[in-house]
């Protein structure tokens, strides 16, 4: 393979690999629900962990689908977007339906969110059904080539079937996170009436396995998250900064957007990872690089720097 | 048993001819959708044409010889984009943008045609067409090599030609530096 067209390859490799993520995550997203509800059922009623397999299907089949077909509207109309009329703001409709020819797709509908921090993100579940959103930040503190600079990158996001995944990931990882949060509830609140009852030792360690899924689980579809989202992070650059052909362009975009201290109100941890940079300035110091969504910004605008 | 060893190795190779020749078919289909990108992009400037022509003339009353010049080059340009090849339409292209550029030229000797609103738009309107025409041929361009670089290579170069594929023509407009990409290191 010629290294010249190594990046434009790579825009097919990540597609299809996309594709098999795809799969990986709901098959692995529906087996996490049906684990967490068969000890949930246990719990509550032993032997009848077998019984709530159905629901917990019907549970991650719902979720599946709803992310699916409306993952996108939930996470804009989360987000406050507002789609762009066809004569808002010409200068970024030209910049956006230009890359979108330079990348071979089709133009995606243009949101805008009233907020001064800038901030960007792409999503949707193909090329054809594809939104990209900015702030009204972005649009004021940047020049043409670092807007060019960031929407190549949301595009090729869009291009490589990044939206996705990180659709399927934001949907799921919530509705685990709701589950767990929920479960979690239920356990504090029947653990007075549980102990008086006589139940065997078998009873009580199903009882603390289900408390360790229920702690666990957000954690483990955490990590799922982050494993599909840095890598992704360092390609969209690269496609992006060759669609452009002007790496500089993006690298300074990268740098003013760290550089703002604002973090973006309508954001929040099940969306953070959609945005080209974090957008909660407040990452706990504890966890570190382990619990980070996006690769360091130093580390990618020093990789963009790279490229000639 | 040497029936099957060699039914085995007839099955790889009939297996790898077959996925080669599909992969070149998905290379030149992408070719093909990419070539139709530039024309509806090359459409819209032809389209813009008539209406800045008239636009400049009602200011430009003595310049017909401009006029005329950029009116035949969008003739040209129109009928080479109905059959021509990627070459020859780039050459109408090529003229058609040269006379444009004089018709801008002419445009900025007359300071009241700047402030008039559909001149703006209009000029703004191909500003963009032109960028757009600039990706397309881009992507385009980025395409045919994909598709000619695995026409070329071994072992795919050997029998490519028994199955009628040919390399495709780049689409060249002033510069030939496009088809330079810039080096991305992982």
């Amino acid at each position: 393979m010629a290294d010249t067209s190594a990046a434009r390859v790579s825009i097919y490799e990540a597609a299809s690999a996309n594709r098999w993520r795809t799969i990986l995550l709901v098959v692995l997203f529906t087996a996490l629900v049906a684990v967490l509800g068969y000890f949930v059922g246990e719990y509550f009623a032993p032997g009848g962990g077998l019984a709530a397999l159905p629901i917990a299907f019907a549970v991650s089949t719902g979720g599946a689908l709803t992310s699916y077909f409306a993952g996108d509207k939930l996470i804009l109309a989360q987000s406050q977007a507002r789609e762009l009329g066809p004569s808002d703001e010409p200068q970024l409709r030209n910049i956006v339906e230009s890359l979108a020819i330079g990348l071979g797709i089709p133009a995606p509908k243009i949101y805008v969110i009233e907020d001064s921090a800038p901030n960007a993100f792409a999503t949707g579940r193909d090329p054809r059904h594809a939104s990209i959103a900015v702030t009204r930040g972005l649009l004021d503190k940047l020049d043409r080539t670092e807007l060019e600079g960031v929407i190549a990158h949301e595009l090729s996001h869009v291009g490589n079937r990044d939206i996705r995944v990180m659709v399927l990931v934001t949907v799921l990882v919530g509705t685990v996170a709701l589950l767990a949060d929920w479960m979690w509830r239920s356990f504090f609140w029947t653990q007075g009436g549980r102990r008086d009852r006589d139940r065997g030792g078998g009873g009580a360690i199903i009882a603390v396995i289900a408390i360790a899924l229920a702690v666990l689980t957000p954690i483990i579809a955490t990590l799922i998250q982050l494993a599909v989202s840095r890598q992704r992070e360092y390609l969209a650059d690269a496609s992006g900064a060759l669609l452009t052909r002007y790496p500089p362009g993006l690298a300074s975009a990268l740098r003013k957007i760290a550089a703002d201290k604002e973090p973006l109100e309508v954001a929040n941890k099940a969306t953070a990872s959609l945005y080209i940079a974090n957008p909660l300035k407040d990452a706990p110091a504890f966890f570190d690089h382990l619990f980070d969504t996006h690769p360091p910004i130093e580390e990618r605008i020093k990789r963009l720097e790279a490229m000639d | 048993m040497e029936i099957v060893v060699v039914l085995v190795i007839l099955g790889a190779i009939a297996l790898f001819f077959i996925a080669t020749y599909n992969r070149l078919i998905t290379l030149r289909q992408r070719v093909k959708e990419a070539w139709a990108d530039i024309d509806v992009q090359l459409k819209r400037r032809h389209d813009l044409i008539p209406n800045l022509v008239e636009t400049v003339k009602g200011y430009a009353t003595h310049e017909s010889s401009v006029f005329q010049k950029v009116t035949e080059a969008r003739a040209a340009a129109v009928s080479a984009g109905a059959s021509a090849t990627p070459a020859e339409r780039a050459q109408a292209e090529n003229m058609l943008t040269s006379a444009l550029r004089s018709v801008f030229a002419v445009a900025e000797n007359y300071p009241q045609l700047q402030a008039v609103q559909e001149f703006k738009d209009l000029s703004e309107n191909l500003t963009a067409t032109e960028d757009k025409i600039a990706f397309a041929r881009r992507f385009y361009n980025g395409n045919v090599r994909d598709y000619n670089t695995s026409l070329q290579t071994f072992p795919t170069n050997v029998f490519a030609g028994m199955f009628g594929f040919k390399p495709e023509e780049y689409f060249e407009l002033a510069d030939a530096t496009e088809r330079e990409t810039p080096q991305v290191k992982f």
